[in-house]
């Protein structure tokens, strides 16, 4: 209010290195004012309404439509009936349920001690270890997704090789998904502990000082001062870690390929060959309202359950 | 004795992080029969130069390098200056519209981008775009995250400071560009640094969109080179060296920069 206030006031003002500017009184200022926001916001607006809006909306009727014959038709909710049949969907809903129940918390729980250690001051080579943790998160993802399908070759393969087994990896069910899980896992840890560690940081020194004139020893520290204060952070890595959980393609994709069978399949993977190898437009936008469904829910339910504090 | 054993795991634990790293190093100078030997290779070897030019002869790489970088860094100036002058907009300036397009940008952090992947497909067909640098540049300029990200950096700056720009006669783009953009370097580097790893790791939407293989960004060419009936591994590794080299630069050389545009403000201070 009193910043607009000030504007109108300095308008009469007129510098003599600029003696060319355009005035037309009070309706041409009253129209700059309209226009000047949309020339800072305006390409974004349109970028927006373009690639963001136009096609949301027409991915949600798509959804309602089948496709077949080349005409669309209208099919109300007939594709997400569909996609409750269709045992791949299923399996691929398990197995992204499974790397949300066991992955995410043990990278989280592992991050969050990782931070916690690389954050003490008596750790030797502190900045190096960093460092190594750091590592794989700049990666890029196909390239350590091609580098994991190498490494666990069956014949060969330098994981084999150490273990002193052939395990069939990629080929078996079980094995692909603790393969795909460990490859995750190996990229994304260091990732959350280096946001977690910058969330440490920001908790005083004055409050470890406390604890300890207190007489908490190293692990009440952590339970009780650091771990509550650190919830926000680990609420952000913990939300951040599901979505991309849902959104699963890169590593699936170039480890498995989805298999065997369907045992890595994930909603996307699966969204990718249903509208782009078979070209079920109308089925795969179902599939991706499901993902933005149980996006939203899941975030929802963190937030809700975890955001605040419980007394 | 407990900080010892503390620090053993911790450097094991390491070990694990660099392995699979030092390991795609070391491949990339064996031959690819030797990837495979008993015991694996541990130490560089000597086939690096054979190895980039049988690369070079399957796929072209040094183009698919070039592709990548240009490609990247085109989106990225683009998307930053969108990205900034938006937020710019949506901080310091009060109109109509403004609390929807603040909604907007908002939703898009929330909603997957894979939902729009089948429309944008069909209009980039009807536009004939499939197939084209700017089907992997236009779309995906408007970054909400960058556009959150450079408002929140916007929002602290003076207002004084801006009035006195004005009381000086400066326009209002002349302000953003000469008084505003320089006190924001900090954040725009980490937002460059974000929006150009995004867009170097770009896989499904370079993926669909790109068929023929002069075209080919870096990610979308490692997929190409798992999918041929006879895989030259160390290629392969080479590959994804190369590949990520530019982002291990970047790092090693803006290390701050690239954790704050990691944290995308997950965390102040």
């Amino acid at each position: 209010m009193t910043r607009s206030a000030t504007r109108q006031a300095s308008f009469p003002v007129r510098h003599p290195a600029s003696p060319g500017r355009r005035r037309s009184g009070k309706a041409g200022a009253a129209r700059r004012r309209r226009t000047v926001p949309w020339i800072f916001a305006g390409p974004a607006a349109a970028l927006f309404l373009i690639f963001f809006a136009y096609p949301l909306a027409a991915s949600f009727v798509q959804s309602l439509q089948t496709t077949d014959g080349g005409v669309p038709q209208w099919a109300g909710t007939g594709q997400y009936a569909r996609l409750l049949e269709d045992p791949s969907f299923l399996q691929s809903l398990v197995n992204v349920a499974l790397i949300l129940a066991v992955q995410v918390p043990v990278m989280i729980g592992l991050a969050v001690v990782l931070a916690y250690v690389l954050n003490q001051s008596w750790l030797r080579f502190r900045t190096t270890l960093r460092a190594a943790y750091f590592l794989p998160a700049v990666t890029t993802l196909v390239a350590y997704a091609v580098v994991f399908r190498v490494l666990l070759k069956t014949e060969g393969g330098a994981v084999n090789q150490v273990l002193g087994m052939e395990v069939d990896w990629l080929n078996d069910p079980l094995w692909a998904r603790v393969a795909l899980i460990a490859s995750i896992t190996w990229r994304w840890t260091g990732y959350n502990a280096i946001i977690l560690l910058a969330g440490l940081q920001a908790i005083g020194r004055e409050q470890y000082e406390a604890a300890a004139i207190d007489g908490a020893g190293p692990l009440t520290t952590f339970r009780r001062v650091i771990l509550p204060q650190l919830r926000p952070v680990v609420l952000f890595c913990s939300v951040t870690s599901t979505i991309g959980t849902l959104q699963l393609f890169d590593e699936p994709l170039v480890l498995t390929g989805g298999g065997p069978g369907d045992a890595t399949l994930t909603p996307i993977l699966y969204l990718y060959q249903v509208g782009f190898r078979q070209f079920d437009f109308g089925y795969a936008a179902a599939i991706a309202w499901v993902v933005v469904a149980l996006i939203g829910g899941l975030s929802y339910l963190q937030f809700r359950y975890f955001g605040k504090e419980r007394s | 004795m407990r900080r010892t054993l503390v620090w053993l795991v911790a450097t094991v634990g390491a070990v694990i992080s660099v392995v699979p790293f030092y390991w795609m190093v070391v491949a990339s100078t064996h031959d690819s029969g030797e990837l495979f030997a008993s015991p694996p290779p541990f130490l560089p070897g000597a086939e690096l130069l054979a190895n980039i030019a049988n690369l070079e002869k399957t796929i072209h790489f040094s183009r698919v390098m070039i592709t990548s970088v240009w490609t990247a860094i085109v989106y990225t100036a683009l998307s930053a200056l969108v990205s900034a002058m938006c937020g710019y907009g949506l901080a310091k300036y009060r109109f109509r519209g403004r609390g929807l397009l603040l909604g907007v940008v908002l939703a898009t952090m929330m909603i997957p981008f894979q939902v729009l992947l089948v429309p944008l497909f069909q209009m980039m067909a009807s536009v004939g775009w499939v197939d084209t640098y700017q089907a992997i540049i236009v779309p995906f300029l408007a970054n909400s995250f960058g556009i959150f990200l450079m408002r929140q950096a916007f929002i602290d700056f003076p207002d004084e400071l801006l009035e006195s720009g004005r009381l000086d006669g400066a326009g209002d783009l002349r302000i953003f560009y000469r008084i505003v953009l320089p006190c924001v370097r900090p954040q725009l580097g980490a937002l460059v640094i974000f929006t150009f790893m995004g867009q170097w790791n770009a896989f499904i939407w370079p993926l669909l969109m790109l068929n023929s293989e002069e075209r080919f960004t870096v990610p979308v060419a490692l997929n190409h080179l798992i999918g041929l009936s006879r895989v030259d591994y160390s290629g392969l590794m080479l590959g994804a060296f190369l590949a990520t080299l530019p982002l291990a630069l970047i790092f090693l050389l803006f290390q701050r920069q690239f954790v704050s545009g990691l944290l995308g403000g997950a965390v102040k201070g």
